[in-house]
């Protein structure tokens, strides 16, 4: 019985550091960003790295999911005489949780898991210690520009996700499905508000602090030898995964009481 | 190189202020004691050398000296400062007074040779490329890797990497230069070359410098006093003459490059021998 109680706590410890070690690293590298130079050609870089090397994998997250959402709506709001409410349904739930949260799982799996794996690299074959011995803070060079490229990337690739999301909706209902097009964009502009945009951007933004947070930390603290790194990277695509989908519901929950979903 | 090194070298009266100064270093690393109380001195403008076993923690105690590792007790005094302690980025401004060449070159892997080298220069806020440019053909001809500019680290052998790496430590004249193993894995006529260009950097820019090596050749050409560290401590301090003349069995083994299977007993005690050899 106490065996079980030391494992708990044990665990509960070990979560409370994590999640201690993840805020240090946010506190230094916010104070990096408002008192260090910042290296504008490595965030350039990483803007490269991260929107603009994305774009396909974002596109066709959107497209397919904007399709399958609008035509499973379809399917059974037809049943009810209400397809062309499905415009409004799409738009919504693409706005406020499918985009950022799909855009933000996509963009784990490729960047999160190639910065926590070049980072744990680095680390492993001392190239973080050279960068220390050469007076660099590996905070300013290495998380900073991430971060910024993150912030800035995410909101837009979120947006690009949805935009292309309700069109292909629009394809999918109105050209596949044959539902009343004028009718389809009016529900849809109709039920769909500021609110719902901002919601969806503000989402992306806090993702993209999670993933970034994450897997530049899991790089850090990576372990010696190939098995170390992997292990990091699994765990930063895993870990941020996760956090990005329990931060969801929560975000949800609170941004719901400051932009209320539906019409008013 | 027939002359006895430390009678060519070493300006008097410099030996006054120690650039660094180490008390009673301690570290473990999990179960395993590394060093167990080192202490040592290193006059402004001097070159010590460290020698010791493999894996007896000389370059634990290199990255002691520049802030890289943390002891667990001890300190570790750079010209008057104590280091111990100090954040990331206060050491920053210790870390430009020290330059520090890695054991394995530890190059960028995502930059060229040319990048690497000028990466100091560049975070110094050096913008003009052809001064970079002039600086970094300097290092290259220095370092015999002319041409080299556009190489990846990848592609470079190891001597290769560690001639870099060793261009990158003092492209900003740091004054006071660490060397892990400057010379391990070159052919000698670049060892030699790196000998000199150690002692020219001491004669013409007095800077100090600490050279960790397996390489008696070169620990007696450029040592104004040579340390050895064995089981976490400095068992000898003295000049290259005194530890040649050192009767002590330990130390001859090593200079000898003698296991305790081959020694025999006789040869232990003539220490004409052991110069001998180790000048050859
Ligand atoms: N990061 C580390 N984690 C655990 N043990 C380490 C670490 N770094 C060094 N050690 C251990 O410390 C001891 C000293 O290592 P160090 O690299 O300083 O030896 P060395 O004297 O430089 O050897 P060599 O001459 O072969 O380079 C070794 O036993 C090594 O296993
Ligand atoms: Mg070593």
């Amino acid at each position: 019985m106490s065996r079980l109680f030391i494992a708990i706590g044990a665990a509960v410890i070990r979560m409370i550091t994590y999640l201690g070690e993840l805020v240090v690293l946010a506190g230094e590298t916010f104070a990096s960003i408002v008192l260090q130079k910042i290296r504008w050609r490595l965030f350039m870089n990483q803007i490269v790295e991260i929107g603009l090397r994305s774009q396909l994998v974002v596109v066709i997250t959107g497209a397919f999911t904007g399709a399958v959402f609008a035509a499973q709506t379809f399917f059974q709001f037809n049943k009810l005489g209400m397809g062309s409410a499905v415009g409004a349904v799409v738009s919504v739930s693409i706005m406020r949780e499918l985009g950022p949260v799909l855009t933000a799982l996509m963009v784990t799996g490729r960047v999160g898991a190639s910065m926590s794996a070049e980072i744990g690299t680095m680390k492993v074959t001392e190239q973080i210690d050279a960068l220390r011995a050469l007076a660099v803070h590996p905070t300013d060079y290495l998380v900073v520009p991430r971060v910024l490229a993150m912030m800035i990337s995410m909101p837009l690739l979120v947006a690009e996700c949805i935009g292309v999301g309700i069109a292909a909706g629009y394809f999918v209902s109105v050209g596949l499905l044959e539902v009343n097009g004028p009718y389809y964009v009016a529900n849809m502009v109709r039920w769909t508000g500021m609110r719902d945009i901002i919601m969806g951007l503000s989402k992306a933004a806090c993702f993209a602090l999670l993933i970034v947070f994450i897997s530049c930390h899991k790089g850090l603290t990576s372990r010696e030898g190939a098995v170390g790194v992997g292990q990091a990277t699994t765990e930063a695509v895993v870990n941020a995964s996760l956090a990005v989908l329990i931060f969801n519901f929560f975000l949800t929950m609170m941004l719901n009481i400051i932009f209320p979903a539906g019409y008013q | 190189m027939s002359a006895l090194p430390n009678e060519t070298k070493g300006t008097p009266g410099a030996a006054a202020a120690p650039m660094i100064s180490v008390r009673g270093l301690t570290k473990a690393i999990g179960p395993q004691e590394i060093l167990r109380g080192v202490d040592l001195d290193v006059a402004k403008g001097e070159t010590l050398v460290i020698i010791g076993r493999s894996g007896g923690g000389k370059s634990v105690l290199l990255k002691h000296l520049v802030g890289l590792m943390q002891p667990d007790a001890g300190e570790i005094w750079i010209e008057g400062e104590n280091i111990i302690g100090l954040s990331e980025r206060k050491l920053a401004a210790i870390r430009r007074k020290v330059g520090i060449l890695f054991q394995g070159g530890a190059l960028f892997d995502s930059m060229t040779v040319e990048e690497n080298i000028a990466f100091p220069l560049r975070e110094a806020g050096e913008r003009d490329p052809r001064v970079i440019r002039q600086k970094v053909d300097e290092m290259l001809e220095v370092i015999e890797l002319e041409g080299q500019h556009d190489k990846m680290p990848v592609n470079l052998s190891g001597g290769m990497k560690k001639r870099v790496g060793l261009a990158r430590s003092i492209i900003r004249r740091p004054s006071c230069v660490l060397y892990d193993e400057p010379t391990a894995g070159l052919d000698p006529v670049v060892s030699d070359s790196i000998n000199h260009l150690i002692r020219r950097l001491q004669k013409r820019f007095h800077v100090t410098s600490i050279v960790v090596t397996h390489d008696m050749k070169s620990a007696f050409h450029i040592a104004d006093h040579i340390d050895y560290l064995h089981e976490g401590r400095i068992y000898f301090h003295g000049t290259s003459a005194e530890l040649q003349r050192s009767p002590d069995p330990l130390l001859q083994d090593f200079l000898l490059g003698r296991s305790e299977a081959s020694a025999p007993p006789e040869e232990r005690t003539n220490p004409e021998a052991v110069v001998a050899s180790a000048r050859a």
